[in-house]
C-alpha cells in the first residue's frame, strides 16, 4: 500500500487505478479511532434523546423559553441548519453551472453536509413544537397563508432533492465499489448491489445520468433560495422591530453561504487528514474554497451593514431600543465578538495567502461557523424582549433567556446526529467522487471500456 | 349568572350551559342546543335538576340525553362560527383605572390561568418623564387585521364573524408563531402541564372559554366569548369596581359600562373623549379602544413590576367551576 504524495497535486502520470484505489482505500479500514468516534456520537445522541424525553414528559417548560422569548435555541438551531444545508446547492449547483471545475472533489462533501444539515433542520422544528404529537395537523389542516406551511413543504422538498443530488453522482462510484469491494461485509456488498441499480456504464446510462444530474442541479437552485428566504420570512412577516425587514431574504441567504462554506472547509480538512487525501484535497482547493468564503463573507458583511446601518440611522422607537441592546446593552459583548471574530477578522486574515492553507483556514473556519451559529441566536432572541408594551407582572427571569441544560444537550445531540450521518455515509461511500475526479483527469475512455 | 330579562330561548341555553358544566354526573341536557323547533314531544312529567349556579329547575325527561361524544365538535364548530350580526368592541377608560386588578383575578379564575399568565394585564405606564404615570389594562385587541391568525399553520387560531380572535387548543401544534407575530404580547403558551385533577382534565373542551387549558398550546384573551353567547358582559368587564370598561357591539354603536351598567353610543364616547387605539401605524386595526388618562384625581401607587419566581408545580386558587 503506497501512501499518497503529500501536498502535491496529482501528477499527469497518475493512473486511473491509482485514483480509484486511493479513494476506495479508506473504506477498507474501520479504524479504532473511527469506532470510538462513532460511539462517542451515539452517546451524545442518546443523552439528547433522554433530554428530549424529559422535555416531552414535562413540557417545553424545561427549556428557558417563556412568553417573551417564545422562540429560543431550537429555532436558532433550525435557522442555522437550514443555512448550513445551503452549501450543497452552492457548490454542486452554482459552481458546476459556472464551470468551476476545481470544485469537483468537494461536491460530495458539500452534498453530505447538506443532507446532514437539512435533516437536522427538520428535526429541530419538531423538537421545538409544543405538540409534536399533532405534527400531522400540518398537512391535514395546513393553511397556505402561513410561512410555516411554505417552510414545511420546502424543507421536505429540499431534503428529497439533496438526497437525489447526493445519490445520482454516487451511482457510478457505487458500481465501482460493487465490483472492487469484494472483501467487504455481506450487508455492505448488498447495499452496493442494491444502490448501484444495475449500473454498467453503458453509453446510454451515462447519457441518462448526466442529464438527470443537470436537471437536478438546476432544480435545486430555486428550491435552495426559497428554503432560506422562507426561513427568513418566519421572522420578516411579523410586525416586530428587528425582524420586519425587507432585506431579510438575501441577508439570510448570503449568511447561509458563509455558514456552509466554513463547514465545508472544516470537513475538507478533517477528511483530508483522516483519509490521506492530500493529493485530492490540495492546497489549491483550500485556496479556492477560502476565496469563495471571503466572497460570501463580503456579501454577508454588505447585508449586515444594510440591516444595521439603515435601522440605526433613523433610530426609530423600537428599532432604536433593539439596536441599543445589541450594540451597547446586554447582548453587546456577544454581538461584537461575533461580528469581529466571526466575520471581520476572518475576512482580513483570509486575504493573506498563508492563511488560506489547510490548517490556518480550518481554524478560521471554526470561528466563522461558531459565529454564524451565534449570529442566528442574536437574530432570533433579543428581538422578542423588545415588544410594544413593557414586560410586567411576570417573574423577572421572563425578561432574559439563557438556554437550559436540556436545550443544550438536545442541541449537541442534533449536531452529533448530523455528524454521525456524514460519518456513517463516508464509511461506505467515497468522500471524493471517483469517476468525476477521473473524468477531470481525462480518463473518460476507461469508463466506457469498463463493462 | 343572572338570567333575568332574557327571552325563553336564551334562558334555556343558559340552563343547558349550566347543566353541561354540572355534567360531573355524566348526565346533561344537550338536545336544547339545537333550536326549539326540533324538540321531541313533551310527556308532561318533570325531573328536577340542579344547575351549576345552584338553581333547582324542572325539565322534561324526554329532553335529558347523555353528553354525546360530538360535544367537542359542536363546541368547536359554534366557537369558530361566532355570533352572527355582532362586532364586539371594548373601550378602556384609562382615567378610571386604579389598579384594583379585579379584572385580572376574574379572568385568571375563569380561564384557570397561573398567576403569571395574563389574558388581561394591567401595566404601569408613563408616556414621558414629565407626564403622570397611569395604569393600563391590556387584553387581546382582537384586531380586525390580526398578524397572529395569518401566520398560524393549522388554522388553530382564527377570527370569527363577530370579530373575536380565538384559539382552538385541540388543534394547536404549539409552534408559537402567533406569539412571535403578535406585537401586543397578548398571547401566552402553556409551558407546563396545568395542575388539574384527572376529572378536571377530562372535561369537554370549550373553545369559547379555552378550558381546560392544555400543555403545549396557546392561550389568550377570548373577549369572554362564552359569556357573550349568554348575553353577559366579559369576566373582566363585570369584575371592575371602577367603571374602567365599556363593552358592546360596534354594529349597534352601543357600549355598556361594566360597573355602572350605563349604556352609551360607542361613537360618541370615542369622539367626546378622544378615544384611540394603540399603534395604528401597524395596520392591525385593534378593536379595543382607549380613553386617555385625563383628570385623574387619585394617587398613583407603583407596585412591583415583576412577580416573585414562577412556581410551575403549584396551581393558584383555581377555577370558578
Amino acid at each position: 500500500m503506497s501512501s499518497a504524495p503529500l501536498h502535491s497535486d496529482l501528477s499527469d502520470s497518475t493512473s486511473y487505478e491509482k485514483i480509484r484505489e486511493d479513494l476506495i482505500r479508506p473504506l477498507h479500514k474501520n479504524t479504532f479511532g473511527n469506532q470510538v468516534w462513532i460511539r462517542f456520537l451515539i452517546i451524545l445522541i442518546l443523552l439528547g434523546a433522554f433530554a428530549y424525553g424529559h422535555q416531552l414528559i414535562k413540557g417545553l417548560g424545561v427549556t428557558a423559553m417563556r412568553d417573551y422569548s417564545a422562540w429560543g435555541l431550537y429555532i436558532s438551531n433550525f435557522v442555522f441548519w437550514v443555512a448550513v444545508s445551503l452549501i450543497g446547492s452552492l457548490i454542486s449547483s452554482i459552481l458546476k453551472l459556472l464551470n468551476q471545475n476545481w470544485s469537483t472533489p468537494i461536491t460530495r462533501i458539500s452534498e453530505l453536509i447538506a443532507v446532514g444539515a437539512i435533516t437536522m433542520a427538520a428535526a429541530s422544528i419538531v423538537i421545538d413544537m409544543g405538540r409534536p404529537d399533532r405534527v400531522l395537523n400540518i398537512p391535514l389542516h395546513g393553511r397556505l397563508q402561513s410561512p410555516i406551511i411554505w417552510d414545511f413543504f420546502i424543507v421536505n422538498t429540499y431534503l428529497v432533492i439533496s438526497l437525489i443530488l447526493l445519490y445520482l453522482p454516487l451511482i457510478p462510484d457505487i458500481a465501482i465499489l460493487r465490483d472492487r469491494m469484494t472483501n467487504a461485509p455481506k450487508w455492505q456488498k448488498k447495499i452496493y448491489e442494491l444502490l448501484s441499480i444495475g449500473w454498467q456504464g453503458t453509453q446510454s446510462q451515462w447519457k441518462l445520468l448526466k442529464r438527470a444530474i443537470l436537471v437536478m442541479i438546476i432544480l435545486i437552485l430555486p428550491v435552495a433560495f426559497s428554503i432560506h428566504t422562507v426561513t427568513s420570512w418566519l421572522f420578516a412577516v411579523t410586525p416586530r422591530a428587528g425582524w420586519h425587514s425587507t432585506i431579510f431574504g438575501p441577508y439570510f441567504v448570503s449568511g447561509a453561504f458563509v455558514a456552509g462554506a466554513s463547514a465545508v472547509v472544516i470537513a475538507m480538512y478533517v477528511f483530508r487528514k483522516r483519509q490521506n487525501l492530500q493529493a485530492y484535497l490540495t492546497d489549491k482547493h483550500f485556496n479556492k474554497m477560502n476565496l469563495l468564503l471571503i466572497l460570501t463573507m463580503l456579501l454577508y458583511a454588505y447585508f449586515n451593514i444594510n440591516e444595521y446601518l439603515v435601522a440605526g440611522y433613523t433610530w426609530q422607537r423600537l428599532d432604536g431600543k433593539h439596536l441599543q441592546e445589541l450594540f451597547l446593552g446586554h447582548e453587546a459583548p456577544l454581538f461584537w465578538l461575533t461580528q469581529i471574530l466571526g466575520l471581520v477578522l476572518p475576512i482580513i486574515l483570509l486575504l493573506f495567502r498563508p492563511m488560506r492553507k489547510p490548517l490556518p483556514s480550518m481554524i478560521i473556519a471554526i470561528f466563522v461557523l461558531i459565529g454564524a451559529w451565534i449570529k442566528r441566536f442574536l437574530i432570533v432572541i433579543p428581538v422578542q424582549f423588545n415588544p410594544q408594551f413593557p414586560i410586567q407582572n411576570v417573574p423577572e427571569h421572563f425578561t432574559h433567556y439563557i438556554p437550559t441544560y436540556t436545550e443544550i444537550v438536545v442541541t449537541l445531540a442534533t449536531l452529533a446526529t448530523a455528524i454521525l450521518i456524514i460519518t456513517l455515509l463516508v464509511r461506505i461511500f467515497p468522500v471524493v467522487p471517483i469517476w468525476e475526479v477521473a473524468h477531470e483527469k481525462g480518463f473518460h475512455k476507461i469508463f466506457k471500456a469498463e463493462k | 349568572m343572572k338570567n333575568k330579562g332574557k327571552d325563553r330561548t336564551e334562558s334555556r341555553r343558559d340552563f343547558l350551559k349550566n347543566t353541561a358544566i354540572l355534567s360531573a354526573g355524566a348526565m346533561a341536557v344537550s338536545g336544547l342546543v339545537s333550536s326549539c323547533g326540533d324538540q321531541p314531544a313533551e310527556s308532561g312529567e318533570k325531573v328536577a335538576l340542579l344547575t351549576a349556579s345552584g338553581e333547582l329547575v324542572e325539565v322534561d325527561p324526554s329532553q335529558i340525553k347523555k353528553v354525546r361524544k360530538e360535544k367537542l365538535g359542536e363546541l368547536q364548530e359554534r366557537g369558530r362560527e361566532g355570533l352572527a350580526g355582532h362586532h364586539w368592541v371594548m373601550v378602556i377608560d384609562l382615567s378610571k383605572c386604579k389598579n384594583a386588578r379585579k379584572c385580572m383575578a376574574a379572568c385568571q379564575g375563569a380561564h384557570e390561568l397561573r398567576p403569571y399568565q395574563h389574558h388581561i394585564n394591567v401595566l404601569q405606564m408613563q408616556d414621558t418623564p414629565s407626564t403622570a404615570p397611569y395604569y393600563m389594562p391590556k387584553p387581546c385587541y382582537h384586531c380586525d387585521n390580526p398578524p397572529c391568525t395569518k401566520v398560524c399553520p393549522v388554522n388553530a387560531t382564527f377570527k370569527r364573524q363577530d370579530g373575536i380572535v380565538l384559539i382552538d387548543n385541540e388543534r394547536c401544534i404549539g409552534c408559537r408563531f402567533c406569539v412571535a407575530a403578535c406585537p401586543y404580547s397578548a398571547r401566552m403558551f402553556q409551558w407546563f402541564e396545568p395542575d388539574y385533577t384527572e376529572e378536571q382534565k377530562n372535561r369537554v373542551y370549550d373553545v369559547e372559554l379555552n378550558v381546560p387549558q392544555k400543555r403545549g398550546t396557546i392561550t389568550k384573551c377570548l373577549f369572554s366569548a362564552d359569556r357573550l353567547r349568554k348575553g353577559q358582559l366579559p369576566y373582566c368587564v363585570s369584575a371592575c369596581p371602577n367603571g374602567v370598561y365599556w363593552f358592546g357591539d360596534k354594529l349597534e354603536d352601543a357600549v355598556t359600562n361594566g360597573t355602572s351598567k350605563e349604556t352609551r353610543k360607542f361613537s360618541e364616547l370615542i369622539k367626546e373623549n378622544a378615544g384611540y387605539t394603540y399603534f395604528e401605524d401597524l395596520g392591525t386595526k385593534p378593536q379595543v379602544y382607549y380613553l386617555p388618562p385625563k383628570n385623574r384625581t387619585f394617587d398613583y401607587e407603583p407596585v412591583d413590576k415583576f412577580l416573585k419566581e414562577e412556581q410551575p408545580s403549584t396551581h393558584h386558587e383555581s377555577s370558578t367551576h
